[in-house]
C-alpha cells in the first residue's frame, strides 16, 4: 500500500511508491482486456472530479478508472458550479467532501491547490494537474508505457520537446523519469525552457537535430497557440519548422524510438501525421494506459487507513 | 510629569548613548540627564530583570497619563519611539483588514509611535479630503498617523495629484504604492514638482511588464513550484530608472521595500554620486528567503516576493554601511479568508508592525548593526527623510520626532533587549493575523510605548 493519503505530485514520491504505482497498474491493465472490465474493488466509494480548468480527456479517464473499480463517480466542473458566484475554493471542496467524497480529483489553473486540498481535507487529494506545477498521473502512465514498450527506464535516453516551461506534464516527468534513471534531454525555443532546469541535471538543446541524436524516447508536448501573443515564438510556422517532429527529424534518433504526446495533438504543428499515425506512435495506448495507473492510484490511496 | 529613570538612553540625533533619565511633561520632552556613559557593556553583562515599576490598577494594554508617574528603566533601552514610513491601515474603504484604530494599536504595541499609511485605500488617498479623513480618524488612534499621498489621481500612472494642498492637510510623502509610475515622463514630474513642498517621492520599484504576473522570486525553486516567478531585474531596472530620474530631476527619492543584492549596489552608487536618494527595507526581506514560500504558504507572499540567502546578506550589508536608511514594515494586513486562497490569487503582504522590532534586534544580537544604528534606521533616519525633526508650519506634526530634544513630542520606546517572547499571530492587535513568522521566538520586545506623553505597557 502506499504509505499516503493523497497523490500530489512526483516530486513527493519515492522510487519504491512509483514501483509500486506501476507494477500494480500493470495487474489492472490486465483487467482492462478482460471481456467485463469491471471490478468490485472499491465499491461504496465515492470519487469526485473537481475540475477547474476544462478538461475532456483526463476527467473522462479519471471517470472511467473510477467506475472500473465500481466507485461512484461525480463530476464537478466550474460552469456549472458555484465558483463562479463567488464561493471559495476551500468552501467548493469542503462542500464536495461532505457530499461524502473519499476521493477528490483536483484540477487547477494554479499550482498548489492540490496541496492546500490535501492539508484541509479527510478525503484522497489526486492531483489531475495543477498550475505550471504537476500533473503525476499522466508522468505514471508515461513511465508505464515506457516500461511496457522498453522493458525498464534506466539509461534510456529521453527528449521532451516543445513549452517545457509553462507544461505540468513535462515537469512531472522530468521528475519521474530521472528518478527511475532515465537521462532526460529538453528540446525547444530558449523562451519556452527555464534558464535555472539545467540545475536539476536535464540537458537542453534547442535543435531538434542535435537533440533527438539516438534517443529512445520522444515525447512531444502540446503547444499553447495563446503563447505565440505573449511574445515566446513569433509565429506557429516557424515554431513548426524549427521543432516541429517530422519523419526526418525523426529518423537521427534510435531504430526501435518510440513517440509519445499526452495529448491533445496540434497535427500539423508540433507533430506531423505520418508521425501520429505511424508505427512509432504509442499515442493511443498512453491513453489505454492512463485508465489502468489512475485505478491502480484510487486502489492504492484507499487503501490507507484514516 | 514622567520620569523614566535609569534607563539606557540612546538618541542618535543628540549623539546621547548612556545611563540616565527622561522627563516628560505635558507630552513633551522636557530634558534628558545623563549619569554614567555607557562604556559598550550593554552586551557584555546582563542587566538585572525588568522591573518597570507600576501605576495603580490598570489592565493589559490599557493607557493612563497619571500627573506624576516613575518608570524605572533599569537594565532596559530608552529610545525615540519607532517611526514606521510604511504602513498599510486600510482606512477608508477595507476596514474588514484593519482600520487606523486597530493599526495603530498593532504599531503601539511593535514600539512604534508614528506610522505613514500608504494611499491605497478605498478611495484612494489622492485629495485632500481622504488626507483629512485619515487625519481626523488618527485622532482616536493610539499613535501618530501620517498620510502619504499618491503621486498620481487613481494611482493610475497618468496626472499629478495636488500635492500642495495635500501636503497643507498633513501627507508627508508621496508614493503610488504598489502601482508604480510607469511612464517614465510622469515620474521625472512628479519629482520635479514636489520639490517645491520639499517632500520625499517614495517608489515602489518594479517594472510591471517583466513582473507580469509573477508571485514569487524567479528561479530553481519557483520553476520547481510551477508558480510564476518575479526576476530581481524587475525591481532592479525601476531602481536604476528612478536614480537616473531622480539625478535629472534633482528630487529627492526614497525607495521603499528594498530586497535585492542588486538593488543595494545601485543604491550605494547612487549615494556615492551625491544623488538625493534613501532606502528603506523590511524585516522579512532580511530574515527570509523564498524557501519560506516551498509549501505554498500565503502567509510568505510578498511584493516584492522574498528572495535568497545572497540578497539578505547584501541587504544586512547594505544596513550595515548606511546603504539601506531605514527598517519600515511595509505592515499590511489582510483578511484570512484573503490569504486562504490559491497561491495565485491570495493578496500579497505581512502583517508586521508587531514583529518588526524583535526581527530588528537579531540584528543587533548578530552584530549586523549596534543599538545605536538600529535606532537610527528605525526611528531618527525615517523622521529625518521625512522632515520630523525639525517640522516646519504644517497643521499636523508640531514638534520634532526621533529625538529626545528638549520640546520633541514625547514619544518614547523602552525596550527589553532580553525578554524572549513568543509570535502568536492569533493573539495580533492588528486584524492582519498573516504573518509567517507565527510561533517564531523574538528577543528585544517593547514593554512600555510612550504616545505623545502617554503610556502603553504590556506584561
Amino acid at each position: 500500500m502506499l504509505n499516503r493519503k493523497d497523490l500530489i505530485g512526483i516530486k513527493e514520491l519515492s522510487v519504491e511508491d512509483m514501483n509500486l504505482i506501476l507494477d500494480t497498474a500493470a495487474g489492472f491493465k490486465d483487467v482492462l482486456g478482460r471481456d467485463i472490465k469491471k471490478v468490485p474493488t472499491l465499491r461504496g466509494k465515492t470519487a469526485v472530479n473537481l475540475f477547474f480548468e476544462p478538461s475532456t480527456r483526463t476527467r473522462t479517464s479519471f471517470e472511467l478508472a473510477a467506475k472500473r473499480l465500481s466507485t461512484d463517480v461525480i463530476n464537478f466542473s466550474v460552469p456549472t458550479s458555484s465558483f463562479v458566484k463567488g464561493e471559495s475554493l476551500i468552501d467548493t471542496a469542503l462542500t464536495v467532501q461532505a457530499l461524502g467524497a473519499d476521493f477528490i480529483i483536483i484540477r487547477h489553473s494554479s499550482a498548489g491547490v492540490p496541496h492546500l486540498l490535501a492539508q484541509k481535507l479527510r478525503a484522497s487529494v489526486i492531483n489531475a494537474g495543477d498550475g505550471t506545477n504537476e500533473h503525476p498521473t499522466q508522468a505514471l502512465l508515461d513511465a508505464f508505457t515506457i516500461k511496457e514498450k522498453k522493458g525498464n527506464i534506466e539509461g534510456l535516453d529521453i527528449a521532451i520537446v516543445g513549452d517545457i516551461m509553462h507544461s505540468r506534464v513535462a515537469k512531472s516527468n522530468i521528475y519521474s523519469l530521472t528518478k527511475l534513471g532515465a537521462k532526460i534531454r529538453l528540446i525547444g525555443p530558449p523562451t519556452l525552457i527555464p534558464g535555472e532546469i539545467e540545475e536539476i541535471g536535464v540537458g537542453v538543446f534547442h535543435s531538434m537535430e542535435a537533440g533527438l541524436k539516438d534517443v529512445d524516447v520522444v515525447m512531444m508536448l502540446r503547444i499553447q497557440m495563446e503563447r505565440q501573443s505573449k511574445g515566446f515564438f513569433p509565429s506557429t510556422e516557424e515554431y513548426s519548422k524549427n521543432w516541429g517532429l517530422t519523419p526526418e527529424r525523426l529518423s537521427v534518433a534510435r531504430d526501435d524510438v518510440i513517440v509519445m504526446h499526452p495529448g491533445p495533438m496540434n497535427r500539423g504543428i508540433e507533430i506531423s501525421s505520418e508521425i501520429a499515425d505511424g508505427p512509432r506512435s504509442v499515442i493511443l495506448e498512453q491513453v489505454t494506459n492512463g485508465l489502468a495507473v489512475r485505478m491502480a492510484v484510487m486502489y492504492l490511496l484507499a487503501g490507507v487507513k484514516r | 510629569m514622567i520620569l523614566i529613570e535609569k534607563g539606557h538612553i540612546i538618541d542618535p540625533a543628540q549623539g546621547i548613548d548612556g545611563t540616565g533619565d527622561v522627563l516628560i511633561e505635558n507630552g513633551k520632552i522636557k530634558s534628558v540627564s545623563i549619569i554614567s556613559k555607557e562604556q559598550r557593556a550593554e552586551s557584555k553583562s546582563p542587566p538585572p530583570p525588568p522591573s518597570p515599576s507600576r501605576g495603580e490598577g490598570k489592565g493589559e494594554g490599557e493607557s493612563l497619563s497619571p500627573a506624576h508617574r516613575i518608570i524605572n528603566a533599569e537594565g532596559m533601552f530608552v529610545i525615540p519611539g519607532l517611526i514606521d514610513m510604511h504602513v498599510h491601515l486600510r482606512e477608508p474603504g477595507f476596514e474588514y483588514k484593519e482600520t487606523i484604530k486597530t493599526g495603530t494599536g498593532a504599531a503601539i504595541k511593535g514600539g512604534f509611535t508614528t506610522v505613514c499609511c500608504m494611499p491605497n485605500t478605498f478611495p484612494i488617498n489622492d485629495n485632500a479630503s481622504v488626507t483629512e479623513f485619515i487625519i481626523r480618524k488618527s485622532l482616536e488612534g493610539l499613535c501618530t498617523v501620517l498620510p502619504i499621498g499618491a503621486i498620481t489621481k487613481g494611482q493610475k500612472g497618468e496626472e499629478l495629484v495636488e500635492m500642495g494642498t495635500m501636503r497643507d492637510q498633513g501627507c508627508i510623502a508621496f508614493s503610488d504604492d504598489g502601482r508604480p509610475v510607469m511612464n517614465s515622463l510622469i515620474m521625472r514630474r512628479a519629482l520635479e514638482y514636489s520639490k517645491a513642498f520639499g517632500l520625499p517621492i517614495i517608489s515602489h520599484c518594479e517594472d510591471l511588464t517583466l513582473s507580469e504576473d509573477g508571485v514569487m522570486s524567479e528561479g530553481l525553486l519557483s520553476m520547481t513550484l510551477g508558480l510564476r516567478g518575479i526576476p530581481a531585474e524587475a525591481e532592479q531596472i525601476m531602481v536604476f530608472r528612478d536614480i537616473l530620474l531622480a539625478e535629472l530631476a534633482r528630487g529627492k527619492l526614497h525607495i521603499a521595500h528594498v530586497s535585492t543584492e542588486g538593488s543595494v549596489k545601485l543604491i550605494r552608487e547612487a549615494k556615492k554620486k551625491g544623488v538625493n536618494v534613501t532606502a528603506e527595507t523590511c524585516p522579512h526581506y532580511f530574515t527570509l528567503t523564498e524557501d519560506a514560500v516551498r509549501n505554498y504558504d500565503t502567509n510568505a507572499k510578498v511584493n516584492p516576493p522574498l528572495r535568497t540567502k545572497r540578497d539578505i546578506e547584501a541587504i544586512k550589508e547594505g544596513l550595515k554601511d548606511g546603504t539601506i536608511d531605514v527598517i519600515a514594515t511595509d505592515h499590511a494586513p489582510h483578511h484570512r479568508d484573503e490569504k486562504l486562497k490559491e497561491f495565485d490569487l491570495a493578496p500579497s503582504g505581512i502583517s508586521g508592525l508587531e514583529t518588526a522590532l524583535g526581527l530588528s534586534m537579531k540584528l543587533v544580537d548578530e552584530g549586523v548593526l549596534s543599538m545605536n544604528q538600529l535606532v537610527e534606521k528605525m526611528s531618527l533616519n525615517p523622521s529625518r527623510i521625512l522632515g520630523l525633526l525639525t517640522p516646519r508650519d504644517s497643521s499636523h506634526v508640531t514638534a520634532p520626532k526621533g529625538t529626545f530634544a528638549a520640546g520633541a513630542d514625547a514619544d518614547v520606546t523602552i525596550v527589553d533587549a532580553s525578554k524572549e517572547v513568543k509570535v502568536e499571530a492569533s493573539r495580533f492587535l492588528s486584524r492582519g493575523k498573516n504573518t509567517p513568522f507565527d510561533g517564531w521566538v523574538l528577543k528585544g520586545i517593547p514593554v512600555i510605548t510612550i504616545s505623545k506623553g502617554r503610556i502603553h505597557e504590556w506584561q
